[in-house]
């Protein structure tokens, strides 16, 4: 860039030079050799290199900097036009002097004047290029560049020696230029994105340019010749383009601007209206409220059809009516509404969007009344209306085509605003519960023990799988001592965290009481103590608590609620449900509790099996609603008796797979096998 | 899904109660009861002859009115239960502490004294 305004400068010192030395050889009768081209093409090189120049320090507008380029132009011209000004001055002051004639100061001064008119002819021309081109399309490019290209040829056209008075082809190509230039000037698309003030500024400006022009075109075309100063005609066919094309451009900007303000207000409004639409999208975010949407409908609403009162009401099934009113008091409000659903003038509008009734929109002339004019529209959400937007004018029948049209994209928008809003919210509060259920998982899964305590006399074996919706089931074992054995199984109520927290309590006090080696019946009733002060309102624990003798081959324990164990017994091959009485922990929270408890005793002998479970396993359903229930339980176990423990869960557990088809877990399974040798 | 209602009969609240008392339908039997314990009448009967299953959670409501029930004396009587229902209670143990009966007519009696 710099480059190209050194050479530039260089080369308009040069071509000075050049017109003096030419001058100082005809006085002196000298021929210098120089050929007169030499001087011509130094001259459009010139030109081509203050175009260069002025294309890169007036880089491409940005949006609103229209004014800004104008005011570059005026101020350029301005500048030219002071220097040009001085020349003149300086001419009229050494009027009548020899220093008057003297022809080298008059070609240097014509040289100077010349450089400077160009100068700001090629910076207007660059500026309305941008003008042109802010709206590109790939036509008008082509045929920019078309211009363009002819221009920067036209500027050896001097080369040819060729004046407009007297060459045809000159006033040909001068012809197809100009109808070129005048086409171009038609696109004037950046006066539309002025405001009202900017439109006034621009009118200014170009009126001082067009000035700036006719100064320029007098003081290089008639003022010589009317002057008689020993100025040689400026007949370049580029300076003509340009003068042509700028003149026509500025004239029409002019007009253009003029006949545009009435309208600019409603342009600007557009802009406004489709500004406040994209805030009603927007305006749902983290920590914002439902509110805040319909503040913005109320708003953007009123603006849009210059309404001078209006509210939004909405209704709450739980609660009263929600109300955010602009410029009217509730009592007021309550008043308009029995009006409005009085008044017989009435026009309603069909919601666009459905063929309900429901969300018509009305518009109600109101008589004898300061407001003189309502907006009824109805707020719906999932085509349900939840509410009301009432816009009042104080004029009659002010709401136009243009107004509903809008009101009714609000409308909309809002609903989608607020539906958006809600889903997030839904969909936070989702991951927030499955977050949730993850942790209450890994809890449950850290409690459970990783060894089963047992001796030589049984085997034991214990197999859960946690639903979705994790449950609280639970089992431990103790070892009391080389012959004594304490087994637990217990199911928490609830699911989720709540569940997962009552478990690890429970664990907790497993196991501190089973170290004091409580009887059944006694552990059962501190456990409900202990239980009675951290389990929710509705929240209890079922528990069977078991004492496995190995030496005097009994059992003794006692049922906190939990589901019958079931015991097969060897000898009769049958197998019965172990059932006594019994009540479910933090059901009675306080000491009559024990009074719910029965303790049980019962022996085995060798090959004798205790299944404990869980009611995720009882009561686990089929396609048909069908439970897997006792009977099916106890059949399997008598059919499977021969087994190990293990094996004896694995049929268990695939036989109640196969029963439940594809219904899914919702209840955690398990259960414990305990098999005597 | 649950469906709950509540009427006044002659002497006694009525609550009828048919499907299902899971995890989110027993928030309204909570309701219902705590409206109904609200309202001081000394009688109230719980129709659960269309009751097909009740989880923890609605068992949960139940038990935690039993306190209120005994302090205030009020005769708080279930009826109509399913043989499968039934055992759920049973199992649990909540038939020592609440009042079941197996028709409507067993229950009046109840509160007639008879």
């Amino acid at each position: 860039m710099r480059l190209s305004l050194v050479l530039a400068v260089l080369l308009w010192l040069i071509g000075t030079l050049i017109d003096i030395l030419q001058l100082l050889a005809v006085r002196s009768e000298v021929d210098l050799g120089i050929n007169p081209f030499l001087d011509k093409l130094i001259e459009s090189v010139f030109l081509i290199l203050v175009m260069a120049y002025f294309r890169y320090r007036i880089k491409t507008v940005e949006t609103s900097n229209f004014i800004d380029l104008l005011w570059r132009v005026f101020a350029t011209g301005l500048i030219t036009t002071i220097i040009s000004l001085i020349i003149v001055l300086f001419y009229t002051s050494i009027e009548g002097s020899p220093l008057a004639d003297n022809q080298f100061v008059a070609t240097f001064f014509q040289d100077l004047n010349r450089g400077l008119i160009s100068v700001f002819l090629i910076s207007t021309f660059t500026v309305w290029k941008r003008l042109i081109l802010y709206q590109k399309s790939k036509r008008l490019v082509y045929y920019w560049n078309l211009f363009e290209v002819t221009i920067i040829l036209s500027t050896f056209f001097t080369l040819t020696e060729l004046t407009l008075q007297s060459s045809l082809l000159f006033e040909l190509i001068f012809a197809a230029m100009a109808i070129m230039a005048i086409l171009l000037s038609g696109n004037l698309k950046w006066v539309a994105y002025l405001n009202f003030k900017q439109k006034w500024k621009g009118i200014l400006l170009i009126l001082l340019i067009t000035i700036y022009i006719f100064y320029f075109f007098n003081s290089l075309y008639i003022a010589p010749t009317e002057a008689g100063y020993f100025f040689e005609n400026f007949d370049s066919l580029f300076v003509l383009v340009l003068f042509t094309f700028i003149l026509f451009y500025s004239l029409f900007s002019l007009l253009v601007i003029l006949f545009n303000l009435p309208t600019s207000s409603v342009f600007e409004k557009k802009m406004e209206e489709a500004l406040n639409f994209q805030r009603l999208s927007q305006s749902v975010s983290q920590g914002e409220n439902e509110e805040e949407i319909f503040e913005v409908l109320l708003m953007s609403s009123m603006s849009a059809v210059y309404a001078d009162a209006g509210w939004v009401e909405i209704n709450h099934k739980a609660s009263d009516n929600q109300f955010i009113a602009k410029q009217i008091s509730r009592e007021e409000i309550n008043h308009v509404k029995e009006l409005v659903l009085s008044a017989k003038s009435r026009t309603v509008l069909k919601n666009p969007f459905t063929s309900e009734g429901t969300s018509d929109r009305v518009i109600v002339n109101l008589k004898r009344y300061h407001y003189k004019s309502a907006f009824v529209v109805p707020i719906t959400l999932q085509n349900e209306v939840i509410g009301f937007m009432y816009l009042l004018n104080e004029v009659a029948e002010s709401f136009n085509k243009e107004m509903i049209n809008i009101i009714n994209t609000f409308a909309s928008q809002a609903s989608v605003a607020i539906e958006n809003f809600r889903l997030i919210g839904k969909a936070i509060e989702n991951e927030r519960y499955q977050e949730e259920l993850n942790i209450a998982k890994n809890v449950q899964r850290q409690l459970l023990p990783k060894q089963l305590d047992h001796n030589a006399s049984f085997d034991i074996h214990a197999f859960t799988e946690a639903a979705a919706e994790v449950g609280g089931d639970y089992y431990d074992t103790f070892k009391l001592g080389e012959t004594r054995f304490a087994i637990v199984i217990g199911d928490v109520s609830g699911k989720g965290t709540s569940a997962a927290f009552h478990m690890s309590q429970m664990k907790g006090i497993f196991q501190s009481l089973v170290q004091m080696d409580l009887s059944p019946k006694e552990f059962l009733v501190h456990a409900n103590a202990a239980l009675s002060k951290c389990l929710e309102r509705t929240s209890f624990i079922t528990l069977t608590y078991y004492i496995i003798d190995t030496e005097n081959h009994i059992i003794d324990f006692a049922r906190a609620g939990h589901c019958p164990t079931l015991f097969y017994s060897k000898k009769s091959k049958t197998s019965t449900f172990l059932e006594n009485k019994g009540l479910g922990l933090g059901i009675m929270r306080n000491d009559t509790y024990q009074n719910f408890i029965e303790e049980s005793q019962f022996s085995f002998d060798k090959d004798d099996i205790l299944v404990l479970y869980t009611d995720g396993i009882s009561e686990a359903k089929n396609n048909a609603n069908e439970e897997f229930g006792f009977d099916r339980m106890t059949k399997l176990l008598e059919k499977n008796a021969h087994y190990d423990p293990v094996m004896i869960q694995k049929v268990f557990i695939s036989k109640l797979y196969e029963f439940c088809q594809d219904n899914l877990l919702d209840d955690d399974y398990t259960m414990v096998v305990i098999k005597f040798k | 899904m649950i469906e709950i209602n509540k009427r006044q009969e002659n002497h006694y609240l009525l609550i009828s109660v048919s499907g299902e008392a899971d995890a989110s339908s027993s928030i309204h039997l909570d309701k219902t009861i705590r409206e109904a314990m609200d309202d001081n009448g000394p009688n109230i009967l719980i129709d659960c002859t269309k009751l097909e299953y009740i989880s923890s959670a609605g068992l949960g409501v139940f038990m935690s009115y039993i306190e209120e029930i005994s302090r205030n004396s009020i005769n708080f009587i279930i009826f109509g239960l399913s043989e499968k229902v039934l055992k759920v209670f049973g199992i649990l143990g909540l038939d020592q502490l609440l009042t079941i009966k197996n028709t409507k007519e067993e229950a009046i009696a109840i509160i007639d004294g008879v």
